[in-house]
C-alpha cells in the first residue's frame, strides 16, 4: 500500500507544473458561478440553454457567428424534428450556384449551420469600428477561466478609473485583458423577456447566454459525464478484482 | 499418443512448429521469463507505458480516419470529430490526454531507473534504447500537437522549428526542409502528419528492441543486486497479475481526467484557429516538454541554448559511465539518494520555469536549474561514486526478505 501511495504522489508531482501554470495565468478575480454542468453528475439545464439561445438570437447574433452550430443540433436540447424545421425556416441561407450559375437565397434546412451575420471578416470589421467580433462556438473553452470568464466579462463594464486613457471607440471592462474592449456593454436588466417567465435581470441573462455558449462549445458534455461515471465504476471494479487476484496468486511468495 | 491431445492442442503445435510466435511471446512476457520476486510497484510503469502506446496508436488510427491535414480544414476537422463522429469526443480526449499520461508513465519509469541504478552494467544498451524512445516520443507528441492547427499548434511549431536556424552553416537548409518552404505552412502540416503517423510505429519497434535487451541480463530490482535463479518467479502469472492491478489504478487517474477535466492539461488558446498574424501572449509547449524548454530559454545565446536543450537529453546516453559507483540501488547509497531527490525537485522546478515568461525570478531559477542539471550529471555523479561509502549489500534477495537489510 505504501508503494501505491508513493507512486500516486510521484504521478501528481509530475503533473504539478502544468496545473500551477493553468492556475496562474489569469490574475483578475472571477466570481465563480454554480453551473449546472459542473461536477461529476453535472449536465446542461436545457431550459437555461434555450433561454440563452434566445439571448444569442435577439442580441449577439447581430455581430457574432456560431460556425459549428447546425439547426439539427437543437434536437439535443429536446426540440422535435418539427420544431427544428420551424426554427431553421426562420433563417435564409445562400446556396448555389443554380443551373444559371447564380447564387440564390433559400430557407434554411435542419442540416444547415446558422448563417453568419456578415458575408466576411472585412464586412464584420467595417461594421464594428475595425474590431472583429470573434466566432463564439468555442469561446468558453478558448479563454483562461472558461464559462466563469465569459460570464464575468459580460457584466464587467464600468466607468474607467480616473486617469485611465480609453482609446476612442473602446469600452472599459474590468475583466478583459488590457481593460479596453471594442464590444459595447450588451447585457442589461430586462434585455429580453423569457417565455417561461424566468428572471431576466442582467446577471441571469449573462448566465443563461454563457450556459448556451458552453453548450455550443462542448455539446457532448452530458454524454461525457454519464459515460465517465460508468467507465470509472467499471474500472474500479476491475481494479479491485485484479487486486484480489494478485493477492491470491502471490500468497505463497515471500517478498 | 498423439490422438489423445485435443484438436486445439494439435492445431497449436502444428502452428508453433512453423511459426513459434506464442512461445516467443511466452518467453518475452510469459511463463518463460523469470523475474526477480522483489519488484515493487515502480516496476509497473514499463507495462503501463506499453499500454499507453497501444492506446495512442488505436485512438490515433481512428482520429486519422476523420482528420484532414490541410491548414484550411484541420481545425474544422477536429471540431467535426468532436461533434459529428460517433464517440469522436471520446477518441480525441483519450488521445489528447493519453499523450500526457504516456509521458507521466515514462517519466516515472525513467526516474525509477535513476533511483535503482537500472542504467548501469550490464544494462547500458537497454538504457540507450530507452533514451531514444524518449526522444522519438517527444518528436511525436510535438508534431501531434501541431495537427489541430490551433494558435499554439502554429506558434509552437514556429518557435521550435526556428531553433534549427541557429545551427551554423546548414541551419537554414534544415529549417527549410522541416517547413517544406519558407515558413510554417501547409507543407509543414502535411509532413508533420505523415511523421506523426509513422513515428509511433518506430517507437513500437524500439520497444521490441528494449524488451529484447532487457531479457539478456533480466530485470533489475529494488536491491540492485543480481538475482539468483532461486529468487526469480515467472513473469506470468505473477507480474501479469500485478501489472493488471497497476494498469487499473493508472486508468482510474487517466479516465478521471479524460471524462471530467479533459482540457485541464491543454492550453485554451489552442481552441482558437491558427492565425499567423496574431501572436499569443505567451508561447508555451505542453507540460512534458517544459523542463527542456526552460533549459533552452535559460541561455541567452540561441545556438548555445539549442545545444544545452539537446545536450540535456544526449547526456543521458553517457550516464552509465558518468555514475562511477558500482552499487546500483540508491537504497544502499546514502549520499547519492539525497542528490537523486534534489535532481527530481530540480526537474520539476525547471518545468515550472518553462511555463513562465523568461524574466525575473523564473529566469534566475531556470539558469540555476540548468546549471544544477549539468552539474549533477557531469560532476556530482562521478565524484559521489568515488567518495561515497555504500551500505553493505545483502548477499541475496531471499536473505534480505528474511532479515531486512536495514
Ligand atoms: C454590436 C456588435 C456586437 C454585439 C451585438 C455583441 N458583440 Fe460580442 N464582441 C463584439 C466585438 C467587436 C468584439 C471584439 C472585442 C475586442 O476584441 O476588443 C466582441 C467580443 C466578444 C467576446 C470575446 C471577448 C474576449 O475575451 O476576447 C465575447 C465572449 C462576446 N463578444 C460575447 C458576446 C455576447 C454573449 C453577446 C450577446 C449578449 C455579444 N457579444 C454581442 C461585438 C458585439
Ligand atoms: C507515441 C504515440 C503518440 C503520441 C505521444 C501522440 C500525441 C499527440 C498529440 C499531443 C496530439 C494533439 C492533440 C490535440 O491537441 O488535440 C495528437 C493529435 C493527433 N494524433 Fe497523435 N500521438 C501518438 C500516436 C498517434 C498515432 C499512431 C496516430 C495515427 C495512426 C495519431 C494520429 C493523430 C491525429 C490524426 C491527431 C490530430 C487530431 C487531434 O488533434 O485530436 N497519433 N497526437
Amino acid at each position: 500500500m505504501r508503494n501505491i501511495l508513493l507512486v500516486a504522489t510521484a504521478a501528481v508531482a509530475l503533473a504539478i507544473p502544468s496545473v500551477i501554470n493553468a492556475a496562474e495565468e489569469h490574475e483578475v478575480h472571477l466570481a465563480k458561478q454554480e453551473w449546472s454542468f459542473n461536477g461529476v453528475l453535472g449536465k446542461f439545464d436545457k431550459e437555461q440553454v434555450q433561454r440563452g439561445f434566445q439571448v444569442y438570437k435577439d442580441v449577439c447574433s447581430a455581430c457574432h457567428s456560431l460556425q459549428y452550430l447546425a439547426f439539427r443540433n437543437f434536437e439535443d436540447l429536446g426540440y422535435s424534428e418539427e420544431q427544428v424545421k420551424a426554427l431553421a425556416g426562420q433563417y435564409e441561407v445562400t446556396d448555389g450556384p443554380n443551373d444559371e450559375g447564380e447564387m440564390f437565397k433559400r430557407k434554411a434546412k435542419a442540416s444547415d449551420h446558422l448563417p453568419h451575420p456578415f458575408p466576411n471578416d472585412q464586412a464584420a470589421r467595417a461594421a464594428n469600428g475595425g474590431a472583429l467580433p470573434p466566432d463564439l462556438s468555442l469561446v468558453t473553452k478558448a479563454r483562461e477561466g472558461g464559462p466563469d470568464y465569459i460570464y464575468n466579462l459580460l457584466l464587467a463594464y464600468e466607468e474607467p478609473p480616473k486617469g485611465f486613457e480609453l482609446l476612442p471607440g473602446l469600452n472599459y471592462n474590468k475583466v478583459f485583458p488590457g481593460n479596453q474592449i471594442a464590444m459595447a456593454k450588451q447585457i442589461q436588466d430586462g434585455l429580453v423577456t423569457y417565455a417561461d417567465g424566468a428572471p431576466n435581470d442582467a446577471a441571469h441573462v449573462a448566465k443563461d447566454v454563457t450556459a448556451f455558449l458552453h453548450w455550443v462549445a462542448e455539446p457532448k458534455l452530458d454524454a461525457r459525464h454519464s459515460t465517465g461515471l460508468r467507465v470509472l465504476l467499471y474500472t474500479l471494479l476491475f481494479t479491485v478484482l485484479a487486486y484480489l487476484a494478485k493477492r491470491r496468486i502471490w500468497a505463497k511468495i515471500e517478498h | 499418443m498423439d490422438n489423445q491431445k485435443s484438436v486445439w492442442r494439435r492445431a497449436f503445435e502444428w502452428h508453433e512448429a512453423r511459426l513459434p510466435i506464442i512461445s516467443y511471446i511466452d518467453h518475452a512476457v510469459g511463463t518463460q521469463y523469470p523475474a526477480p520476486k522483489n519488484l515493487n510497484y515502480f516496476w509497473n510503469f514499463g507495462f503501463i507505458a506499453g499500454f499507453m502506446l497501444m492506446t495512442m496508436i488505436l485512438t490515433g488510427i481512428f482520429l486519422a480516419m476523420n482528420y484532414t491535414d490541410h491548414t484550411s480544414m484541420a481545425f474544422d476537422s477536429v471540431e467535426h470529430i468532436m461533434r459529428d463522429v460517433n464517440y469522436g469526443w471520446l477518441i480525441r480526449y483519450m488521445h489528447f490526454n493519453g499523450a500526457s499520461f504516456f509521458f507521466i508513465a515514462v517519466y516515472i519509469h525513467i526516474f525509477r531507473g535513476l533511483y535503482y541504478g537500472s542504467y548501469k552494467a550490464p544494462r547500458e544498451v537497454l538504457w540507450w534504447i530507452g533514451v531514444i524512445i524518449l526522444i522519438v516520443m517527444m518528436a511525436t507528441a510535438f508534431m501531434g500537437y501541431v495537427l489541430p492547427w490551433g494558435q499554439m499548434s502554429f506558434w509552437g511549431a514556429k518557435v521550435i522549428t526556428s531553433l534549427f536556424t541557429a545551427i551554423p552553416v546548414v541551419g537554414d537548409a534544415i529549417t527549410t526542409l522541416l517547413w517544406g518552404g519558407f515558413g510554417v505552412d501547409n507543407p509543414t502540416l502535411n509532413r508533420f502528419f505523415s511523421l506523426h503517423y509513422l513515428l509511433p510505429f518506430v517507437i513500437l519497434g524500439l520497444v521490441v528492441l528494449h524488451i529484447w535487451a532487457l531479457h539478456i541480463p533480466g530485470s533489475n530490482n529494488p536491491l540492485g543486486i543480481d538475482a539468483a535463479p532461486a529468487d526469480k518467479i515467472p513473469f506470468h502469472p505473477y507480474y501479469t497479475a500485478k501489472d493488471a492491478f497497476g494498469v487499473g489504478v493508472f486508468l482510474l487517474f487517466y479516465f478521471a481526467v479524460v471524462f471530467y477535466a479533459p482540457n485541464a492539461l491543454g492550453d485554451p488558446v489552442n481552441y482558437v484557429k491558427a492565425n499567423p498574424l496574431v501572436t499569443p501572449n505567451s508561447i508555451v509547449p505542453e507540460w512534458y516538454l517544459l523542463p527542456f524548454y526552460a533549459i533552452l530559454r535559460a541561455i541567452p545565446n540561441k545556438l548555445l541554448g539549442f545545444i544545452a536543450m539537446f545536450g540535456a537529453l544526449l547526456v543521458l546516453f553517457v550516464l552509465p559511465w558518468l555514475d562511477t559507483s558500482r552499487v546500483r540501488s540508491a537504497t544502499f547509497r546514502p549520499v547519492y539518494r539525497v542528490f537523486f531527490w534534489l535532481f527530481l525537485l530540480n526537474a520539476i522546478m525547471l518545468g515550472w520555469c518553462g511555463a513562465q515568461h523568461p524574466e525575473g525570478l523564473p529566469l534566475v531559477l531556470s539558469r540555476l536549474g540548468t546549471a544544477w542539471y549539468f552539474l549533477h550529471m557531469i560532476v556530482i555523479l562521478p565524484v559521489v561514486g568515488w567518495l561515497e561509502t555504500p551500505k553493505p549489500l545483502p548477499v541475496s534477495i531471499s536473505q534480505s526478505v528474511l532479515k531486512p537489510a536495514e
